[in-house]
């Protein structure tokens, strides 16, 4: 914890990704597996608006490729999807971090379907396209869990500061 | 804390601007990407970074490892009782069969003998656990718990005790990820029991358990509910294990390709243990191989 962005530790950031890790490998039933939110994807957005200074680019790559070795995907091709994430959070943060709550989830909304896209893209490239529609719920369904994940954490780090 | 610059990190220490480790990152990964796509070259990265996934994997089996725990201890008797004598029943049946499978075993050996092709013959099998996790949700794949460190090797077949499951995909120090038959990036090369009409049965990535062999020709004789079993042609799974059972069989005159279905016979969706398979190659040099030895001579 000598590291501290603000009030914000890395001891913190990183519990939140081991949850975020083992929730994205949690077996589900398939109806709820195809709908699982990017919580991992949606905490490195949270960490970069709220603790830049920990949660840099290098951050976020690392994140995307421990989705790819957990998921069993091609090396990298989630950590340069996250990388992309990563870098227009910290690109847009400023205006983010003085966005309403409302606005916020739609620019998140936008960063997630943009992630989606490339992934599709890429799963195209590498030739195991995923072509039917309910590839994309998960972008809304991590959408809806904004506001959820920013109240928690919020009122988290305003706890114990 | 406001700044002028979108970059809020400090001025002092700040390191690369944003968009150089942007830049950077990105080819690396794109780097990355090829060679573990194009080439495999990063098989052992892999096994070591998969090493550092273990413990997240036990944290997500931990409460169905309990829950099957507690069920097996607090089972009542008489269940237990019945599941005895089913086994045993099961056992004497086995072993009624597995008599004559010796008689006719060696047959075999012999007769194979004399033809020189012992193909496929001395087998190894381990068995595997399949752990509790999901992968991608649009992928028919399983991660096992047993992986490099027992000798599971990319590409090895995998079977349960009823037919072909799958091969194995990725290696890991201690986990391996198998894809199913059913996926539809899978393809195995099978036979009709019946008449050794060759074909091969493609996964359809479907939730339901299917199989498609789309290369029988209108004309070739496959009915409903015909066995069909691994060729071998493909080098990967040894011929002769049963795979699937023709379940549809549609033929329309006018096209050149029959529609035919399949069900797996491995129990897919209900498995808990795999077995994992080794067989020891025939040392046949290839005919190419031959052609350019006698060139070289």
């Amino acid at each position: 914890m000598s590291v501290s962005d603000g009030r914000i530790s890395r001891l913190r950031v990183t519990v939140t990704v081991i949850i975020a890790l083992i929730l994205a490998v949690l077996p589900l039933p398939h109806w709820l597996d195809v709908a699982r939110p990017y919580l991992l994807l949606l905490l490195v957005i949270y960490w970069s608006l709220s603790a830049p200074r920990i949660a840099g680019l290098m951050f976020g790559w690392l994140c995307g490729m421990a989705i790819d070795v957990l998921k069993g995907t091609t090396l990298g091709q989630h950590a340069l999807d996250f990388l992309l994430v990563s870098f227009l959070t910290h690109k847009f943060q400023l205006r983010m971090r003085i966005f309403p709550l409302s606005q916020q989830t739609l620019t998140v909304l936008l960063l997630l379907l943009l992630y989606e896209f490339v992934v599709f893209w890429t799963d195209g490239i590498i030739g195991y396209p995923v072509t039917t529609w309910t590839r994309w719920i998960p972008v809304f369904t991590s959408a809806l869990l904004w506001p959820i994940v920013v109240a928690i954490l919020d009122t988290w780090n305003r706890r114990n500061r | 804390m406001v700044t002028l610059s979108s970059d809020s990190r400090p001025i002092i220490g700040r390191g690369p601007p944003l968009g150089a480790g942007l830049f950077f990152l990105g080819v690396v990964s794109v780097v990355v990407m090829v060679l573990d796509h194009r080439g495999g070259y990063l098989d052992t990265a892999r096994l070591w970074m998969s090493a550092a996934a273990n413990p997240i994997y036990a944290v997500v089996q931990t409460p169905y490892q309990l829950w099957n725990w507690m069920t097996g201890s607090f089972a009542d008797r008489s269940h237990l009782r019945t599941e005895n004598a089913q086994l045993t029943e099961q056992l004497r049946v086995a072993r009624t069969q597995l008599l004559r499978f010796e008689a006719l075993n060696e047959e075999n050996r012999r007769l194979r003998e004399i033809r020189e092709a012992s193909k496929g013959l001395s087998e190894r099998t381990l068995i595997a656990e399949i752990i509790q996790v999901s992968v991608q949700p649009y992928r028919h794949m399983v991660v096992i718990n047993k992986g490099a460190d027992d000798g599971v090797f990319r590409g090895q077949p995998v079977l349960d005790a009823f037919g072909v499951v799958g091969q194995v995909m990725l290696v890991g120090k201690s986990t391996a990820t198998l894809i199913l038959i059913t996926d539809s990036e899978h393809a195995v090369p099978v036979q009709v029991n019946r008449n050794g009409i060759r074909s091969i049965a493609m996964g359809t990535g479907e939730k339901t358990a299917k199989l498609s062999l789309p290369y029988m020709t209108v004309e070739s004789d496959v009915q409903r509910g015909d066995l069909l079993v691994s060729s071998g042609l493909d080098d990967i799974f040894p011929a002769g294990y049963p795979v699937a059972t023709v379940t549809k069989v549609e033929r329309n005159p006018t096209d050149t390709f029959a529609l035919v279905e399949a069900k797996p016979l491995a129990q897919l969706d209900r498995d808990r243990e795999v077995l994992l398979l080794w067989t020891d190659k025939p040392k046949v040099p290839a005919p190419e191989e031959e052609a350019i030895e006698a060139a070289k001579k």
